[in-house]
């Protein structure tokens, strides 16, 4: 037997709906923290100190790489990763679709 | 067959194809014209961003770009795709669950204001526009290289079939043929990058041979027996001829990082991406397409920058030094160099009369070459512009990387009829999605939203269709007489879309305080900081050493961004809260459940 979703919503208390958004935002902080420690610091602040290593077995130097490559396969992993948290999220807190 | 026969039959089929996607995918209703019903698989949603994202400067421009810049071409790889992150995370879920049409509906509906609505409808328009006038260009640009037709006459044909599908089918005939000129142009944009790795690194796969050694056909040779590094033996030769190292930049730190910012931000706040994200059914799905579209975007991205290098590399080991007339027993320029300076995007000035092409750092002429209908000593074509400041002789147009890649890896006719349909793929569909924007903005926001509130859903389909054929022939008009500030107001595009709708839409979601006082006060401090900094320096004679702490016009709708937040929050502190039906409307965006249905209503 499934709910319709108006009596779900009507259930929602404040409370619940003040959680479940408390806990998306700290997800967010985390994972725009690695947003911005790959991009903005791995690729720009840091890429000095970073350029003294290389990558084993390539060329690249690795604050070149965090550039140029890595920060953008870093934000395709965290997108994926954050609606896989959100679904479960979504779940715990009975506020998912359908 | 020849290359041109190739052409004809590759792009006439793929144009065929687009026609046949509009027919099959008629709007009709306002519910498919702008949002595609929401009905749109959010992979083929991701398929279609991607292909919306990604303009003729991305296909055709960009890898040119890092080529020539190194390291300092991270700004555009970042700040074109991390911004995806900020879509997914902060914007795209929100707005799809609000579930409305366009983005000045949810600034004029969340600030409870018409004139909110219509400041962003202005900017919506104004960024739209200034986009696509050079993705009509682009078109052009491509049909007048490869097939040897007139620009004018590639931007008319570019315009009839935008036409065609933009105003029948409206956001769902957009949609399905925007997933297929993604796929034309990645597999046009791989092909050759593969070739091209596999003839330097001897490796399949661009990006890793990008961090290999040099191996492979071309690749050995220019190792010379070395065992060398593709990325050292770059910053070798760029040392060598006197630039700056590949893999070290030359702006500054900040500058770097505002640009950077400034992009993100702006890519997040740009109408005709966000809207997408609308088109689908559910929230979780808009979080998910959004996942796929940087995936598909990426792919792209990741793989220009290896592009770059290599075509780098391969250029500099083909022509610096090699004698530009056939030498026994000497190095000599390959054919495509001819090739390319017979469509001016190369050209030679043998400055110090020894023949020989010499490749170092210093503009070699004063601006684009203009050249003479004479032939000099060796053969040449005669360029009446020389720089004769510095000792570089050789002008290399950025746009040669890509286009000229498939020659340079002598790749079959079909690689490069390939390409120049992807660059075309790459236009349109990015044109499209604009015009959607433009054609959604008038017969939506203004008649609908504020001016006409009686018009029928018929009638607004028709002035939906109106609009949208009106602005392909605006469109079409600049690609043919091209405003000379094309380039310079690209700043302003993305300045503008970070500068007001993204602080706006990120406190519309995350802070309910914000109010009508705050967010509108906000985008116009924001607005006109950014616009005037940017008119200063692009049209009223500023010069570098003016910038703000060496801040560049690219980067400075960053600081406009900063005002914004700013301004909103602390104005907001002052002036009245929302009224009590907004923040329930706020509190409702923020949890999925509850979303409406597929729907053409209002």
């Amino acid at each position: 037997m499934t709910d319709s979703e108006e009596a779900r919503s009507a259930r929602h208390t404040q409370e619940v709906a003040d959680r479940y958004w408390k806990r998306n935002l700290r997800l967010l902080l985390i994972l725009l923290a690695v947003w911005w420690a790959v991009s903005y610091g791995a690729g720009i602040l840091w890429v000095d100190a970073l350029d003294e290593y290389t990558i084993p077995g390539t060329g690249f130097k690795l604050g070149f790489w965090f550039a140029q490559q890595g920060s953008i396969y870093v934000f395709v992993v965290l997108i994926f990763l954050y609606t896989r948290l959100m679904n479960k999220l979504d779940r715990e807190f009975d506020v998912h679709e359908d | 067959m020849d290359v041109q026969t190739w052409t004809f039959i590759i792009v006439g089929g793929t144009f065929a194809l687009y026609i046949g996607i509009a027919i099959w995918s008629k709007a009709s209703t306002t519910g498919d014209f702008y949002i595609a019903g929401r009905g749109v698989h959010p992979v083929v949603n991701g398929m279609a961003t991607g292909a919306d994202w990604m303009s003729a400067a991305s296909f055709i421009s960009m890898a040119g770009l890092i080529s020539f810049m190194g390291y300092d071409g991270a700004v555009y790889l970042m700040g074109w795709t991390g911004g995806y992150v900020l879509l997914a995370l902060l914007l795209a879920p929100y707005l799809r669950k609000f579930g409305k049409f366009t983005v000045p509906d949810f600034v004029g509906d969340r600030y409870y204001s018409n004139t909110a609505r219509i400041v962003a409808v202005l900017c919506a328009v104004f960024v739209s526009f200034t986009y696509v006038a050079g993705q009509m260009r682009g078109v052009g640009v491509v049909f007048s290289r490869f097939l040897e037709v007139d620009i004018n006459t590639g931007v008319a044909i570019g315009m009839a079939i935008v036409f065609f599908y933009a105003v029948l089918g409206g956001m769902k005939g957009i949609t399905y043929t925007q997933a297929a000129q993604y796929c034309v142009l990645i597999f046009a944009y791989l092909v050759p990058a593969i070739f091209i790795s596999i003839l330097l690194t001897d490796h399949l796969i661009p990006q890793i041979g990008f961090g290999g050694a040099l191996a492979g056909e071309i690749g050995s040779q220019i190792a010379g027996g070395e065992n060398i590094k593709l990325m050292d033996k770059l910053n070798q030769l760029n040392t060598e001829l006197g630039f700056a190292e590949y893999t070290s930049g030359k702006k500054s730190m900040l500058d770097v990082l505002c640009i950077t910012g400034a992009l993100m931000a702006g890519t997040a706040g740009l109408p005709h991406v966000i809207v997408r994200f609308y088109t689908v059914p559910k929230v979780r799905d808009a979080r998910r397409s959004v996942g796929w579209a940087l995936f598909f975007i990426a792919l792209l991205y990741t793989t220009a920058p290896a592009v770059a290098a290599f075509a780098r590399t391969n250029l500099i080991e083909a022509v610096s030094g090699a004698s530009y007339a056939k030498v026994e027993g000497e190095k000599s320029i390959p054919q495509w160099f001819k090739t390319w300076e017979d469509t001016g995007l190369l050209a030679w000035v043998d400055k110090n009369s020894d023949g020989k092409v010499q490749y170092v750092a210093g503009d070699a002429l004063a601006g684009k070459p203009s050249f003479t209908d004479q032939r000099g000593a060796h053969g040449e074509r005669v360029v009446s512009n020389p720089n004769p400041d510095t000792a570089n002789e050789l002008y290399v147009d950025r746009d040669i990387i890509v286009l000229a890649n498939p020659e340079i890896a002598q790749l079959p006719a079909w690689v490069i009829a390939l390409v120049a349909a992807g660059g075309l793929a790459a236009a349109l569909s990015t044109a499209a999605g604009l015009l959607l924007v433009v054609s959604t903005s008038i017969s939506h926001d203004l008649l609908k939203r504020v001016f006409v509130p009686s018009i029928t859903e018929k009638q607004e389909l028709l002035a939906a269709r109106v609009a949208a054929g009106v602005a392909v022939l605006i469109a079409g008009y600049f690609g043919i007489n091209p405003p000379g500030f094309v380039a310079q107001v690209v700043a302003f595009a993305f300045g503008l879309a970070c500068s007001s709708f993204f602080p706006a839409i990120i406190l519309g979601i995350f802070v309910k305080r914000a109010n009508r006082e705050g967010v509108v006060s906000g985008m116009l401090a924001g607005i006109v900081f950014t616009a005037a900094y940017i008119i200063y320096f692009k049209f009223m004679g500023g010069t570098p050493d003016q910038f703000w702490f060496g801040i560049s016009p690219e980067g400075i709708g960053a600081l406009g961004m900063l005002l914004n937040f700013a301004v909103a929050f602390v104005v907001s502190r002052f002036t009245p809260p929302p009224p009590q039906e907004v923040q329930e409307m706020v509190e409702h965006i923020r949890v999925p459940v509850g979303a409406k249905a597929p729907t053409g209503m209002h």
